[in-house]
This record gives C-alpha cells, sequence and structure tokens, in this order.
C-alpha cells in the first residue's frame, strides 16, 4: 500500500504477531505495520469486522494493538523501538488491557 | 524528553496542542516571562499541518512546498522562548477551573494552570460512505501524515476522493514524490459555484488564490478528475474496488476528504460554550476578539476556534497569548496586537469563497440505509434515522439507545453525522438538536496511569468525580 520515499532511517527491528518486521527509526507502529503491508490492526467487538489505521493522527481509535504485553494502544501514536513485540488484536478496545 | 516527573504543579499558561496556534502562543508567553508548559500528543511539535516538521526524512523540499518549510521557523521561535515543550504529552481532562489532566509515557499528573489556551486544532470531517470501514480506505489527512513524518507514499493502485484544499494539495505532494493516483473522485457539487462566486473578488485578494489556482493545474494535467454524486468503498475483508456513478475502480488505497471541523471535544468537556456554524456546518466555541471562551481564563485560538488556516491559527494564537499577557503579567512588553489583527484578517479574507465552494454535498453528510454512522459501536445511518422517527430528539439521548458516541473516539467520528442526520430526520436544524455532551477524561487513560499520579491529586480528582 506504502513505499518508503528516502530510505535513509536507521533500520528498527520489531516483530508483529510473531513475525519479524524491519522498520526505520522515526516510524509509528502504524507507520512500520503499513509500510510492512500489514493493513488491519484489529477486529471490532462489535460484528468481529477487520479495521486499519485510519486517521493516524490518534482519533479514530481503529489502529488500536497490543505493544509488548500492554493491551490497545494507539499504534499511530507510539514511535517504533527496537524489539518491540507488536500483536494485532480481536475485540478488544479498553486501554491497557 | 520532557517527563511528567519534570513538570511544575502549576504554571501561569498551560497551552495544550503544538500546531501553529499553539506554538504561536507558547512563543509569545514564553517570552514575556510568564511559565509556560506546552502539551502535545505526537511524537513532535507542529501539528498537523506542520505534521514531523523537526524530524520528517522528506529531504526534497519542493515535494511538501514552501508552506510546509514556515512551521520551522515557527519550532524556533517557540523554542527560544522559554516555554517547556512537552511532546508524547495527551490531555485527557480540563476542567473549568483549569485543572489539566496529563500523561506522559504512562505517568499521569493535575496542573494547576492560572490561564489555558486550548488548540487543539481540527480533524477531518467525518465521511461516512458504504466501505469506509475497511482496511485500505484511510483519510486524506492520515496518508499526509504518513507522508511527512514517515516519507511513505501510496503504492499500487491509488483511489483519492472528495473535495477540499487539502485533498488537492495531498494529491500534489503524492505526484511530487513519485506517486501515481488513478483518478480523483470530485464529490463537491457542481452547485456550490452559485454561492461561492459573490464571495470570489474577497478570495483573490486573499494569499491562497493564486496558489490554489497553480495546484488545481498541477494535478488536473496528470490526474483524472471525475465528478460523483455517489461513492462506496467495495471489498469483503479489505477495499477492493470503488463504486461510484455505476462504475467500479479496483483500488488498494482509498483516500477520503471532505473539509476538516474543529477539534472540539476537550473544550466542550471543560464547559465552554458553543456554537452552530451554518456556513462551515460544525460546532465552534463562542469566543470574544481575544479569544476568550465562555470559560474564564480558558481561551480557544488556531482552528478549533473555528476554520481559518494554518497561517490564520498562529496569528491566532498570538492574540489569545497577548490576552494571557495582560492577565498575568501586565507590565511586560507584548507586540502590537493591530498588527497581528490586520495579518489575520487578511488570512482569513477567502475563507467564504473556500467555505461554500467545498461545501459537502448533503448525502455525503446524512448518509442513509446500512452505511456505518459510528464507527466504534458500527451504528448505521438508518438505525438513527428511525430511532429520531421514533421521538429521539438529541444526540445524548441517541448514545444512550445506540451506544453510538460510546466508543473509545468519543464521538470524533460520528457526532456531526449523528445531529445532522437527527436534524434532518425531524426537520429541525443542527443548532437546535446540539451535539454529544463531553465529559473528561477525553482521552482514554489507564488505571496503571491514573494509579501513577502523586496521592494528593489522584484523592482530589476522585472527589471532584
Ligand atoms: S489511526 Fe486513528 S487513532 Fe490511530
Amino acid at each position: 500500500m506504502f513505499k518508503r520515499l528516502a530510505d535513509s532511517g536507521k533500520s528498527v527491528a520489531l516483530t508483529v504477531d510473531g513475525r519479524p518486521v524491519d522498520c526505520r527509526a522515526g516510524d509509528t507502529v502504524a507507520a512500520a505495520l503499513l509500510a510492512a503491508g500489514v493493513d488491519r490492526c484489529r477486529t471490532t467487538p462489535v460484528s468481529g469486522a477487520p479495521r486499519g489505521p485510519y486517521c493516524l493522527m490518534g482519533v479514530c481509535f481503529d489502529c488500536l494493538v497490543t505493544i509488548d504485553g500492554v493491551g490497545s494502544r494507539q499504534a499511530c501514536l507510539v514511535p517504533v523501538r527496537e524489539g518491540m513485540a507488536v500483536e494485532t488484536q480481536s475485540g478488544r478496545r479498553e486501554a491497557g488491557r | 524528553m520532557t517527563q511528567a516527573s519534570d513538570l511544575a504543579a502549576h504554571y501561569d499558561l498551560v497551552v495544550i496542542g503544538g500546531g501553529p496556534a499553539g506554538l504561536a502562543a507558547a512563543a509569545e508567553a514564553g517570552r514575556a516571562g510568564l511559565s509556560t508548559v506546552l502539551f502535545d500528543e505526537n511524537p513532535g511539535v507542529g501539528g498537523q499541518i506542520y505534521r514531523a516538521i523537526t524530524s520528517t526524512p522528506v529531504a526534497d523540499r519542493a515535494i511538501l512546498g514552501e508552506d510546509y518549510r514556515a512551521g520551522s521557523d515557527l519550532v524556533a521561535e517557540a523554542r527560544t522562548g522559554g516555554a517547556l515543550i512537552a511532546n508524547g504529552a495527551t490531555v485527557w481532562s480540563l476542567d473549568p477551573a483549569r485543572l489539566v489532566g496529563v500523561s506522559i509515557a504512562g505517568q499521569a499528573r493535575l496542573i494547576q494552570a492560572g490561564r489555558v489556551i486550548v488548540a487543539t486544532g481540527s480533524l477531518e470531517r467525518p465521511f461516512p460512505i458504504p466501505g469506509w470501514t475497511l482496511p485500505g480506505v484511510m483519510s486524506a489527512g492520515g496518508a499526509q501524515t504518513l507522508l511527512k513524518a514517515q516519507g511513505l507514499v501510496p503504492d499500487g493502485r491509488t483511489v483519492m476522493a472528495g473535495g477540499g484544499p487539502l485533498l488537492w494539495l495531498l494529491a500534489a505532494q503524492i505526484l511530487r514524490a513519485g506517486g501515481r493516483i488513478e483518478a480523483i473522485l470530485d464529490t463537491m457539487p457542481r452547485r456550490n459555484w452559485l454561492r461561492a462566486l459573490p464571495h470570489l473578488p474577497d478570495f483573490l485578494l486573499s494569499p491562497y488564490a493564486a496558489k490554489g489556482v497553480k495546484l488545481l493545474r498541477e494535478v488536473r494535467a496528470r490526474v483524472p478528475v471525475i465528478r460523483v454524486a455517489e461513492l462506496e468503498a467495495v471489498g469483503d475483508d479489505r477495499l477492493r474496488e470503488v463504486s461510484f456513478n455505476g462504475r467500479r475502480l479496483p483500488a488498494d488505497l482509498l483516500l477520503l476528504h471532505q473539509g476538516v471541523v474543529p477539534n472540539v471535544n476537550l473544550a466542550m468537556a471543560a464547559g465552554v460554550a458553543h456554537e452552530w456554524n451554518a456556513r462551515q456546518l460544525c460546532f465552534q466555541p463562542v469566543l470574544d476578539e481575544d479569544f476568550n471562551s465562555s470559560v474564564p481564563g480558558i481561551a480557544v485560538a488556531g482552528d478549533g476556534a473555528g476554520i481559518a488556516g494554518g497561517t490564520a491559527a498562529a496569528e491566532r494564537g498570538r492574540i489569545a497569548a497577548v490576552a494571557a499577557i495582560r492577565a498575568l503579567r501586565p507590565s511586560a512588553p507584548v507586540p502590537d496586537l493591530q498588527i497581528i489583527r490586520q495579518r489575520l484578517q487578511r488570512e482569513e479574507m477567502g475563507r467564504s469563497f473556500l467555505d461554500w465552494l467545498n461545501r459537502p454535498a448533503d448525502s455525503f453528510r446524512q448518509p442513509e440505509g446500512d452505511t456505518i454512522v459510528c464507527r466504534c459501536e458500527e451504528v448505521t445511518a438508518g438505525q438513527v434515522r428511525a430511532v429520531a422517527d421514533l421521538g429521539c430528539e438529541g444526540p445524548n439521548q441517541m448514545k444512550a439507545f445506540m451506544r453510538c458516541g460510546m466508543g473509545p473516539c468519543q464521538g470524533r467520528l460520528c457526532g456531526l453525522t449523528v445531529t445532522e442526520l437527527i436534524a434532518d430526520q425531524r426537520g429541525t436544524t443542527p443548532a437546535e438538536v446540539g451535539y454529544y455532551r463531553l465529559r473528561p477524561p477525553v482521552k482514554p487513560i489507564t488505571v496503571a496511569e491514573f494509579a501513577s499520579l502523586p496521592i494528593a491529586e489522584g484523592e482530589r480528582l476522585a472527589v471532584e468525580n
């Protein structure tokens, strides 16, 4: 869905659902996911429909993921860190769970 | 980076939001010697318009344009002014006594402010079309954020839809960055010209006229533009096609935009009175000429005060800061307000024209049937209309019946739609219907964050709630 314009930033390694993903310093988790072709973060609690980042500015909460064991973090607001473990989630969306 | 433990318990001025209004306000206040802190939720200052201005990997200045680069000067001004700038700082509460609840890296604090300038800017107007919740459908603003902050350019088959200055600017930026756009689906009704035309002379005198024409030419030369009256994102588990005017276009990414509206949540939760703006089709705070709100000591500056664009936002921030300085430190030197107001007036000149020309069609603001209105609770337009027919008069009752607006976005992506749907269904006006009643916390705060409050603060909050 997206390609990198300038591939200059320092490389940062994460895992997404256990799979290694290479991204760049300065990425948010949402940007890292999209750059790696991961277009969904969670499913909804009501119908189970898949959702991916929509606003990228902390408003829509469609980008909720589990980061290092902490659930329902806004992927578009969290900068990546080396070794971060990101998990897509289903249903849940209460902060911190 | 500023940590929660670096914060004082009291500041003369707390500025909320690090876009042009917040940066300009913090610069003026810091220079005048007010103890000032600026809280910004994002990893770096700049707001949406100057997003990632201090860190963007986009080296070629031509791609984002010179207007974007102007943000650097504002950041430098704010930094040298002496204000403390805290990024990654989410303000989750503001009360009428100017107690500010903020979290930085999971640590929460309550800060007492002498004055508050709310500079929370704007967000994109909801664009409720069938399929807008599918992965692969994104707001144009979101794609622009990815371009500015991470240098990510749409790849594959990209379709853009909607209208308004930001859509065209983003299209130009994507093209300059080497991206490709299959089509731009223009949803703005042609008859908008009738109401816009009387305001054309003013617009021609504004700084935006020449730039706007140039931008449209640049994009139209390279992308087919199709005027559409209906629009649908089609796919099962993600976007596959965009449907319009009885046609279907395969697509990997659909970028939606139909203008921006004030981000009212924090000011509303603080008790600031708001009114319906019938031209801009949104709620905005009731303010005096210094941008003071109905709550003493709380001002709202920037696009949060009513949409006028980034350059105007900075001037508004300065005016609000001068009012704060005069109230708290009357002897401090302040810049000439007359000059600032003149600059602001010039910036605002073309607004009426742009507002009328880019007034979203009724059908894209007041959807029907199975189109999801509340993304969080998956409430449809048909359900909202049906409940309005049963006698539901306002958004708060609607919330109780349908749960719309109760999800984590707190109505930011459905509030205006629900208000307009109720008004449409009941044959009244949005002003009459009103908006969701908002209460703090305006952003979710975890139990762990709450527990991280120094004990006295936690007790105070518990007692007040
Ligand atoms: S993408 Fe909307 S909150 Fe993260």
